[in-house]
């Protein structure tokens, strides 16, 4: 190793607004009419008597439109409460060994739900995403979220799925899904997601 | 070394300090005594101020320096707006070599570089090789891409989206580098201009996964990896032209990923899983003649990432993993014989500084993953970052022109 000394010198210098309402005056007391009339009152008896019955029809007819609208509603719940299940059950990721794509078997029961959900609803089109945990190196975490990714998407177009209905995406180890830096927080984020692309109105349950 | 006042001159004088420590090869010394010491002979009369420069290199105490070890005297002045460095030869007794710079105002933010490049210049003209100062690293931090400089001054945001980006890769002259970016479910390469910021989308891309972008030497072609439904494969395109894109490899059941040119630009080394475990491969660079390039015991040897081929193609430098966490191994070209670099923590991602015997690299080895540098003569490593979660590095060539010198 070389020497070197530092001699450093200095040369020369371096050197709103709101507006208020008038309330009205109380309106005048209407002049009473002549009640003394029997055919007035006759008259009188004949109206409430069919007031009574215009009420009673109104309110017949209020209750079976509420009991309508409560029906529909139900139903649409009920419908909905289906499509949200189906959508949770499509939205089930799968898991992985280190540095393997390969699907485990009690992973297939879970691809074998989505094939099924794939083959009820025929517009729907979904996309896997692979993903890896910070193990393995960054770059070539890539490479083996795209193996997880597309070993999903074999195992369902070999389940008879159109592959043009699965887009496929990798993540690497960019987006885990549990922060800590043990087995617990890997196993969860050596994973496939599942999300819908288009086609998720209405889910249907398979029969 | 003296203390000195002048505003510029003070950081002059420890940018450059640290630049000729940090190339691992002075042992610089410290003057005890600071300006009590005589550093005149006493003909001179001890002047050290204006234009002391020629008066001091005429009457340099050369025996004083001598006495204290010294191979050469390095002397800064400055006048104006030009520095001036004159290294002087100890043992002969006379100055080897005087460089003038124009190093501007220390508000600048081209100052630094400039002193760095003063400094290169000295051990240029010291050892005959050009140092590492004028030189940077990329990294990525929270998804985005940073520059740094290589003595851990001026951290900058150079990312321009908010998409997250990985794997910067420089351009050998260091006016461009290349990276990927994460875009509506795939991996696009983009290349973009140091100076101006400005960015283009490399052709083709956009359509799959491609990511570990890597230039040739010429700059005319960026190797890459491209994730499909068949698998990783590397592929070519022409960048100068925009056109051309050239399928390398064809793994059917294994992955081929991260290329890395020879710098002659006639072999690229990458990596594959053909063995099962991924492993280091070269191929000349038009995909012929693959074969294993860093050997491993099969079964035995952990997974091998990351190759990048050193400046001065005799090495590549990638990171394996050993007892279940990584650490960065060289392998020598012309013997294909490995050696272990580290062994304290996980090390991983290892990038050559222009000089072939510096490389940054990641290491949690402090508690959380950092940037540190290595000097593979000396094993002296140091922190290049005091920051967590910064990794992918990428170092620089030596950047933009050298002031002009006066042997």
């Amino acid at each position: 190793m070389k020497s070197v000394s530092l001699l450093l010198v200095i040369g020369l210098g371096v050197a709103i607004g709101a507006g208020a309402c008038a309330s009205n005056p109380p309106p005048q007391t209407a002049p009473q009419p002549n009640a003394d009339s029997a055919a007035a009152a006759e008259r009188a008896r004949q109206d409430s008597i069919a007031a009574a019955q215009a009420e009673a029809d109104r309110r017949a007819r209020e209750e079976a439109e509420r009991v309508a609208r409560q029906r529909e509603a139900d139903s649409i719940a009920a419908l909905s409460h289906t499509a949200e299940e189906v959508r949770a059950t499509l939205a089930t990721m799968i898991h992985f060994d280190y540095d393997k794509a390969t699907i485990r078997s009690e992973d297939a029961a879970i691809l074998d739900q989505k094939v099924a959900i794939l083959q009820a609803n025929a517009n729907l089109r979904i996309r896997v995403g692979g993903h890896c945990d910070e193990r393995g190196s960054d770059e070539y975490n890539l490479a083996l979220g795209n193996r997880r990714a597309q070993a999903a998407k074999q195992y369902l177009v070999s389940h008879g799925i159109d592959a043009g209905r699965i887009e496929t995406q990798s993540w690497g180890e960019e987006k885990p899904l549990a922060q800590g830096h043990d087995e617990a927080a890997w196993s969860q984020n050596r994973r496939d997601e599942f999300e819908v692309i288009s086609g998720g109105d209405n889910l249907r349950r398979p029969s | 070394m003296l203390p000195r006042k002048g505003m510029g001159l003070d950081s002059v004088r420890a940018i450059v300090a640290r630049d000729l420590d940090y190339s691992d090869r002075f042992e610089v010394i410290s003057l005890p005594g600071g300006d009590s010491i005589r550093l005149a002979t006493p003909s001179s009369g001890g002047t050290k101020t204006a234009h002391s420069d020629r008066t001091l290199s005429a009457a340099l105490n050369y025996p004083l320096y001598q006495a204290l070890g010294a191979d050469f005297a390095l002397d800064i002045t400055a006048a104006g707006d030009t520095t001036v460095g004159t290294l002087h030869d100890i043992a002969a007794a006379g100055v080897r070599r005087t460089v003038r710079a124009v190093v501007p105002r220390s508000t600048d933010p081209e100052f630094r570089q400039a002193v760095h490049r003063l400094a290169d210049q000295m051990v240029q003209a010291a050892l005959g090789t050009a140092g590492i100062a004028a030189t940077r690293v990329l990294f990525v931090k929270d998804g985005k891409v940073y520059q740094i400089d290589q003595d851990g001054a001026d951290q900058k945001l150079v990312s321009s989206s908010d998409r997250q980006a990985m794997s910067p890769a420089w351009e050998s002259d260091g006016r461009r580098f290349a990276y990927m970016e994460f875009q509506a479910g795939h991996g696009w390469l983009y290349v973009q201009e140091m100076a101006t910021g400005k960015r283009s989308a490399v052709a083709t891309t956009g359509t799959a996964l491609d990511f570990t972008p890597a230039f040739s030497p010429d700059g005319q072609t960026l190797a890459f990896s491209r994730a499909t439904e068949e698998g990783t494969d590397i592929y070519t395109i022409n960048v100068k032209n925009n056109c051309c894109l050239r399928r390398l490899t064809v793994g059917h059941f294994s992955d081929n990923l991260s290329p890395t040119f020879s710098p002659d630009g006639q072999r690229i080394a990458f990596v594959s899983t053909r063995p099962g475990l991924p492993q280091i491969y070269v191929m000349a660079a038009d995909g012929t003649d693959q074969q294993l390039f860093a050997p491993f015991d099969y079964g035995v040897t952990g997974a091998s990432n990351a190759p990048e081929w050193s400046p001065d193609g005799q090495s590549v430098a990638f990171h394996r993993d050993v007892a279940g966490t990584l650490q960065v191994f060289v392998l020598d070209v012309r013997t294909r014989t490995v050696r272990q670099l580290t062994s304290v923590g996980r090390n991983e991602d290892p990038t050559w500084a222009p000089d072939s015997r510096h490389l940054a690299f990641v290491s949690d080895r402090s508690g959380y993953r950092q940037l540190w540098i290595i000097d593979l003569e000396t094993g002296r490593i140091r922190p290049l970052l005091q920051q967590s979660g910064a990794r992918l590095p990428a170092w620089s060539p030596r950047l933009s022109e050298a002031p002009s010198s006066t042997p």
